[in-house]
């Protein structure tokens, strides 16, 4: 059974401060979080910025890509690669991250946490 | 209510063997096997890896060696007692007392006391400063010592008596001495000849070895002083360990009235049980074949051995090949088989190389068809191949001295690995054959080695078997039908080479171009730097411009070297190494505006480490504003032309190598490659720049200039080797454009020029016929190539610095202009470095 969660909707950035096909960090209530504009695939997804193998605030400067057609992000550090839909690690079961859903309304980019 | 019958088992000793038996004993465990499991430990420690216990001393700390955390215990339900040796066995009540006072019965008793150190009866062997090399105190005690000794001996010129003496020149001891009773080192494993390659290696590192030599006594007050031996000669020494063997630890089996040795061990059958049948002996402490197995790998099988019988299975100790490779102060040393037997029983090849510190031997059988042994000592490349050729009695080639050799031209010898049977053991340490292996790939669908180690664990004991079991997974995949291709990724079907072409051909210069054109899916972290650096390569435009900038790998996406805490380090280009004083005071003001840590570096230039991010740019302009440019350290590109001071102020010096090392390192600034490029120019024979360690160097002779190409420092380091004698400027350039496009064009992603050449058909000869021939006749396209990229140059900071567009990405925060609150430095020498991170 799932539990129902409320979700409340931060105003990010604009979407122009995200590059395209890459990432940004923004600092939503004292957290960091990664966002990334997968204008490949017209979709947008935001985890964690820190990477839990070493606590590293870097996940939003990391390069995006996909695995067999999955979607995923992989650390600038040691290059541990995270599902953007999961958060699960793909190269190291040990690993996982929050993913949070992302909006896009008129030119403004929303993180609901 | 259902009774659970429950097996006690007790093992005495938490060394590397038992810990192994802890291991063996849990996945062996069968459904419904109750087993109740107490560990008793003599040392403070959990289990930890005893046979690198000399990379303490080499920046290993001793968590790093530690086999298992405590809570691994905890976790399989297994009772731990540190520090608290067993003291009592009562074997009619089969129970056993602790120094602490446990009392804990058994149904099995396993003794896995391993050894100590032998000390010889040597007058004075009590005196300070005498040591012995066993556990990880021993070593903290050596170390302490060490800091205010001078000169230091070790007895024992056997295998850890090797490992003691280093151990002491990596302290710091002036002078390290080598004391062996025997007329070689490591007498048990190689021969006079393989000994005498192997002390000549030793003694260019700076050891002192002296052979034949009896210590009558250890002279001194309560510290030591020196030695004097029985032929009347004296060492002077201010420390010394001894390491002349090993001891059983046999002296609770004596006390429970359990068989041993005279000469020290348990006495054990061939199913491992002491004279008592519920007890069990295995690793040093036992002697089994009339032997005590001094070895990691016969202990673990005697751990199997154990393991597999107590959970219900049956299985036999059974005599243990002994054949070895190690790894001594960086010679390799192996011997395999029966390395000592000799003319007329066999036919002995051997191979001397004095200059290159090689010695090789292989005893093969009379009628030709069969290895007996063999000792490698220096090259022990082939030991893998060689010990299983021997265990295996494969048929050999007609010309036994290929094994060694290698085929002088003509065809590979042999079938290699593929042609071994399947019970050929392939990893000693954790026991898997081939066929195993063979039969992961097959049926369990792993291709490549991390999946094999956690498969089956092989190759993750001593390691020597990786290449092995690398050869084995390709192999088996050909055998399959599957052609293994270099490609870059599950998104190019095409090697790096055919990919570049295919870019150039088509003028392509975005990522996104050519991932349309030419790939599948969305990129990843593979190919999105590898194409990066073909573009790079090719049209030499800003790597941050057009959608290039999110596909950079973490140092070029910003331009500057990524750091432990997410800040980054800086480092101005310093041609030659050259800067004048009016610089040397910019980058002082810049490093003390900005916070940052100075080093230098490696390369004659100033690395400012701990920049914020956001900081970058700042830094930059004003680091530009004073005349300098991008160092490039972060690329895979042209880092330092490193150069000696040569004529204009050495009296040695021939020519004038710093403006030379300026010159060149200003034409090649900025050209991305495959990997980094590194160069320095030497103003005479004495090579003060070490250009021969370079992937180009230059030397100066009387003459001109020699060129050498494809050396590499690193990890694996390898000289360069001579491509050009004498010529002059103009043509040593000239040479290196053609060298350099030519890598470019045809190297594998991340690959240094040295495993180029190394991988290159034909070797340094064919690389002189392309490049100072022009066999090909391409030398004139290279170079006007490279004469392209040199005029497009520009320096990509200048250029980011100068656009708000590019500047704006260098922020840690897309919507706060604040730093990362998660950055923290420590103080360390009235500097900062960054925080340690878990």
């Amino acid at each position: 059974m799932e539990t129902e969660t409320t979700v409340t909707w931060h105003v990010a950035c604009q979407v122009s401060d995200i590059p395209e096909d890459g990432g940004g960090c923004a600092l939503i209530d004292g957290k960091q979080i990664a966002i990334f504009n997968f204008a490949r695939r017209g979709e947008w997804y935001a985890t964690d910025n820190e990477c839990p193998h070493r606590q590293q605030m870097a996940v939003a400067r990391g390069m995006i890509g996909s695995q067999d057609g999955e979607p995923k992000v992989a650390c600038p550090f040691h290059k541990k690669t995270f599902s953007l839909q999961t958060g699960h690690c793909l190269n190291d079961d040990a690993y996982q991250i929050k993913t949070f859903p992302v909006m896009v309304k008129e030119n403004l980019v929303y993180i609901g946490i | 209510m259902k009774q659970e019958l429950e097996i006690r088992i007790v093992v005495i000793g938490n060394g590397m063997v038992g810990f192994k038996f802890c291991e063996k004993l849990l996945s062996k465990r069968k459904e419904g096997q109750n087993i109740a499991l107490t560990v008793f430990g003599e040392e403070p420690r959990v289990a930890y890896d005893r046979v690198h216990l000399s990379e303490l001393f080499a920046g290993k700390s001793a968590d790093d060696l530690t086999l298992a955390k405590e809570e691994w215990y905890t976790d399989n339900g297994i009772t731990l007692y540190l520090s608290d040796p067993v003291v009592d066995i009562d074997r009619d009540s089969k129970l056993v007392r602790s120094h602490h006072g446990h009392v804990v019965h058994y149904d099995y008793l396993v003794m896995a006391t391993g050894s100590g150190a032998f000390v010889p009866t040597i007058p004075g062997v009590e005196k300070d400063g005498v040591f012995v090399y066993r556990t990880i105190e021993d070593l903290e005690l050596i170390q302490t010592y060490a800091r205010k000794a001078k000169r230091g001996a070790v007895i024992g010129g056997g295998l850890l008596g090797l490992e003691a003496a280093k151990a002491l020149l990596d302290l710091g001891l002036q002078e390290a001495h080598v004391v062996e009773f025997a007329s070689r080192l490591m007498p048990r494993q190689i021969d006079d000849a393989g000994s005498r390659m192997l002390q000549n290696q030793l003694e260019s590192l700076g050891l002192h070895i002296h052979l034949s030599k009896n210590t009558q006594e250890i002279k001194g007050g309560d510290c030591i002083e020196g030695m004097q031996f029985a032929d009347q000669s004296f060492l002077e020494v201010d420390m010394l360990v001894i390491s002349a063997g090993i001891r059983p630890r046999d002296e609770l089996a004596k006390i429970a009235g359990l068989e041993t040795h005279p000469r020290g061990g348990i006495v054990v059958n061939n199913q491992l049980q002491t004279s008592d049948p519920f007890i069990f002996a295995i690793g040093e402490c036992a002697l089994a074949h009339h032997m005590i197995y001094g070895l990691i790998a016969p202990g673990y099988e005697m751990a199997d051995v154990v393991a597999t019988q107590i959970t219900g299975g049956e299985k036999e100790f059974l005599p243990f090949d002994m054949s070895t490779k190690l790894k001594l102060i960086g010679t390799d040393v192996a011997s395999f088989g029966d390395p000592f037997i000799e003319e007329p029983a066999c036919t002995t090849v051997r191979y001397e190389n004095k200059a290159k510190g090689i010695y090789k031997r292989i005893n093969v059988s009379l009628d030709g068809k069969s290895l007996l042994g063999g000792i490698l000592v220096g090259d022990a490349e082939q030991y893998n191949m060689l010990l299983q050729t021997c265990k295996n009695k494969t048929i050999l080639p007609p010309d036994s001295e290929d094994l060694i050799l290698g085929s002088r031209g003509g065809e590979e010898t042999g079938a290699g690995v593929m042609s071994f049977p399947d019970d050929a053991l392939i990893c000693s340490c954790e026991a898997v054959t081939k066929g195993m292996i063979c039969q992961e790939v097959n049926e369990k669908g792993h291709r490549n080695i991390e999946a094999i180690k956690k498969s089956c664990k092989a190759g993750t004991g001593c390691g020597g078997c990786i290449p092995m079991v690398k050869d084995i997974i390709a192999g088996t995949l050909k055998l399959n039908g599957v052609y293994i291709r270099n490609v870059v990724c599950e998104h190019f079907d095409y090697s790096r080479q055919e990919l570049l072409d295919l870019v150039k051909m088509n003028g392509l210069k975005t990522y996104n171009t050519v991932l349309d054109t030419f790939g599948k899916g969305d990129g990843c972290e593979t190919c999105k730097p590898l194409v990066a650096s073909l573009l790079a390569s090719l049209w030499n435009e800003n790597i941050l411009q057009k959608d290039r900038a999110p596909i950079q790998d973490s140092n070029d996406r910003f331009l500057a070297n990524i750091q432990k805490g997410g800040t980054y380090s800086v480092v101005p280009r310093i041609p030659g190494g050259e800067i004048t004083p009016e610089k040397l005071i910019v980058i002082g003001q810049v490093a003390q505006k900005y916070g940052m840590y100075t080093k230098i570096t490696g390369g004659q230039r100033i690395d400012m480490f701990g920049a914020h991010l956001g900081d970058l740019p700042l830094i930059w302009e004003e680091l530009i504003g004073a005349g300098f440019e991008s160092g490039h350290a972060y690329g895979k590109s042209l880092r330092t032309v490193k150069s000696c001071v040569g004529s204009t102020w050495c009296r040695f010096g021939v020519q004038d190598s710093v403006s030379f090392a300026i010159e060149v390192e200003n034409r090649y600034k900025g050209l991305r490659s495959p990997h980094k490029l590194k160069s320095a120019v030497s103003g005479c024979i004495r090579e003060c720049a070490e250009a021969q360690s370079k992937d180009f160097g230059i030397i100066a002779t009387e003459k001109g200039w020699n060129l050498y190409v494809c050396g590499n420092g690193g990890s694996k380091p390898q000289h360069a080797q001579l491509l050009a004698t004498d010529v002059d400027k103009e043509t040593c350039l000239r040479l290196i454009d053609r060298f350099l496009m030519f890598y470019i064009k045809t190297a594998d992603p991340l690959t240094r020029t040295a495993t180029w050449l190394n991988k290159m058909e034909g070797g340094l000869s064919y690389l002189k016929a392309v490049v100072v021939d022009d066999v090909l006749s391409i030398a004139a396209e290279l170079e006007s190539e490279l004469q392209q990229l040199i005029d497009v140059y520009q320096c990509e900071w200048k250029e980011v610095v100068e656009s708000p567009e590019l500047r704006k990405r260098f922020s840690h925060f897309v919507n706060t202009p604040a730093k990362d609150p998660s950055v923290q430095f420590e103080e360390m020498r009235e500097q900062k470095r960054a925080k340690e991170w878990v």
